[in-house]
């Protein structure tokens, strides 16, 4: 099984390369600017399938993490302490190297938060909001559950679109690049499109490595019998309520670690980014992929997400995604990535030509199992 | 020492009283049989004792500490183990799988160490794997370690559910009628297994429909009528009990 787990790793590492060496050789180097921001997005896709394919909790508010995340990165590494530095905390900043300063657009100096500190800064924001949110939100199930996240996800929403600190409508833009270390940094110019492309991938390599640990280990395991049997999990003695919480943390730092990137590479991030419908977006690329499926999850985040950046789906962008929801939830409610896909297929095509048995045996495809 | 003491245990659904002020004792190593006519209250005191409910008044004394008021898991913690008169195993897991849940209280892994598959955990899931493993041996169900639990025969699901109990090593185990669905082979092969669950020194609270199985694997039973206690002896005492008889058959001059 372990095996197995880092074999299908080392494919997505060469897949990486792969990609990258193609667009080399075909000179389409402009397509890794999409596939960089479809690797940040995929971070809150892969968090998101765990929460809601293993623990089986929904969110429909986890743009809202994205965005706090986002926001608090973008606001700290922007917010010019220059006017305050006499004052004891802001001198201990600079001092203490947490606040450094740079020269502006206009050639002035400002002095800002470091995107290292920033980053873990909003990291722990993430934590304490989803620890605070989550506590009561997560004793409720099903419809109930989906509301109270959707409901966070709104106020997210209505606060960064109505904070003057935040930018209001027009977000928060001028954010610096994310010197990593020195030599490597997260900017999103033309000339380091190779190095993002790389550090966006090496981002989710590391994010999937944590989370398929996570898959078979002893709280993997407890987080799959919370799904299939809530009740006789608690019985053998899995802390249901924590066990669910820290799921719902975890997957809230992976959406926020995407924000956090996204806008450095970005240069900046707006309101759209913490709007419902990038939650049900997320959501519907989850279902599609296949609730319990990382890798279905991964690979439909990246190709819809790509397929969207690059301007496919129009102006019905959100159409399409609203779309794919209902599509899957009625055909195909495990998802389209999964092994026993082309039986059912065959079943569904040979219901059509009148073939009632064949029909009949493949409504779930159990019989295969 | 009594593993198991409830006194003046009480629990109210609107104007029912489910359980209505039972006291009894289970003694270390004991088979305890708790029967009665349906809405008898069997399945009420059962989730009280397991956690499930709070008692509204009343104690539970469990191996010398109050459980009363305690959640589920943190009474699996305190090593009371249960199965569930319908069967709740995890699906989509093996039946190993399951098992391998009954050992979460004796393995610590984390949320941390779990995603950065840190070398000290490999040892505690070898661990775990074994223990399960050896329990299935021993209920003589090795053969299915590899097949989802839920795909399995009704009477198989049964004693994978009673293994992943096991697997929580449990001081007490409360079995929720143990039997249900199964036929009269099955019945005898579980009560088998329940007298050798015996032989391992754990103490076994059982309700059960299945009146031969109780009679004879059963050091005591209690008898609940509406709520409420009217008996507590030895099985052979039970069967000759007027009032027993009496809740099950009918009156004398309504038996016709």
């Amino acid at each position: 099984m372990l095996r197995h787990k880092y074999a299908q790793v080392f494919m997505l590492i060469a897949a990486v390369v792969g990609v990258e060496r193609l667009t080399r050789f075909t000179d389409t180097h402009q397509y890794l600017t999409q596939l960089t921001m479809s690797g940040y997005y995929s971070l809150v896709i892969i968090g998101l399938c765990l929460l809601i394919g293993y623990a089986g909790q929904i969110s429909i508010g986890h743009a809202g993490f994205f965005a706090i995340g986002g926001y608090t990165s973008a606001f700290l590494t922007t917010f010019n302490l220059m006017p305050y530095k006499d004052k004891a905390l802001v001198s201990f900043l600079s001092k203490a190297g947490i606040a450094v300063s740079r020269g502006d657009l206009y050639g002035g100096q400002v002095l800002c938060i470091h995107p290292w500190a920033a980053c873990i800064a909003a990291i722990l924001l993430t934590v304490a909001v989803a620890y605070a949110i989550g506590g009561p939100v997560l004793k409720l199930k099903g419809h109930y559950l989906a509301m109270a996240t959707l409901g966070f996800g709104t106020i997210v929403y209505k606060i960064v679109l109505g904070t003057e600190m935040l930018g209001a409508a027009d977000g928060i833009s001028d954010v610096p690049a994310f010197t990593l270390v020195p030599g490597i940094e997260v900017s999103g110019g033309l000339e380091t499109r190779v190095m993002d492309y790389y550090i966006a991938w090496g981002l989710v390599i590391l994010g999937m490595v944590l989370l398929l640990n996570l898959v078979h280990s002893r709280v993997g395991r407890a987080l799959r019998a919370i799904h299939g049997a809530e009740d006789a999990a608690n019985a053998m003695g899995v802390n249901t309520g924590r066990y669910k919480l820290n799921m719902f943390v975890v997957s809230a730092v992976f959406a926020a670690v995407g924000g956090v990137f996204l806008t450095h590479y970005n240069g900046g991030i707006g309101p759209s980014e913490a709007s419902i419908i990038k939650s049900v977006r997320y959501v519907a690329i989850v279902a599609i992929g296949g609730m319990a499926n990382l890798w279905g999850a991964l690979i439909m985040g990246l190709g819809l997400n790509f397929l969207s950046l690059r301007g496919f789906f129009g102006s019905y962008d959100d159409a399409v995604f609203g779309a794919i929801l209902i599509i899957i939830m009625l055909f195909t409610p495990e998802g389209l990535l999964r092994r026993d896909l082309f039986s059912d297929i065959r079943a569904l095509l040979s219901r059509r030509d009148g073939a009632g048995e064949a029909g009949k045996s493949g409504s779930g495809g159990e019989d295969r199992a | 020492m009594a593993m198991l003491e409830v006194k003046g245990l009480h629990r109210s659904f609107g104007g029912l009283h489910a359980v209505n002020d039972v006291s009894f004792s289970v003694a270390e190593g004991a088979i305890k049989a708790l029967i009665g006519p349906n809405g008898a209250g069997k399945t009420t005191l059962f989730n009280l004792v397991s956690g499930v409910l709070a008692p509204d008044t009343g104690t539970i004394v469990f191996n010398g500490g109050r459980i009363d008021g305690l959640k589920p898991f943190q009474v699996a913690a305190k090593g009371m183990a249960r199965t569930f008169q319908h069967i709740r195993l995890f699906p989509k897991m093996t039946a190993l799988e399951n098992i391998m849940i009954g050992r979460h209280i004796h393995s610590r892994a984390g949320f941390l160490a779990g995603m950065l598959n840190l070398p000290l955990t490999w040892k505690e899931e070898k661990h775990i794997r074994q223990k399960a493993f050896g329990i299935m041996e021993f209920l003589g169900i090795a053969g299915l370690a590899g097949i989802d639990a839920t795909s399995l025969a009704y009477g198989q699901q049964r004693i994978v559910e009673l293994g992943r109990a096991l697997a929580c090593e449990p001081k007490l185990l409360l079995l929720d009628e143990p039997a249900a669905g199964l036929n009269m082979r099955e019945t005898a092969e579980m009560a088998d297994l329940i007298s050798r669950v015996k032989g391992l020194g754990i103490t076994v609270l059982i309700v059960e429909h299945d009146m031969s199985l109780v009679m004879n694997i059963s050091d005591e039973i209690i008898v609940l009528s509406y709520g409420q206690k009217i008996a507590d002896d030895k099985p052979l005492a039970i069967q000759q009990n007027r009032e027993v008889i009496r809740i099950y058959l009918g009156e004398e001059d309504a038996q016709d």
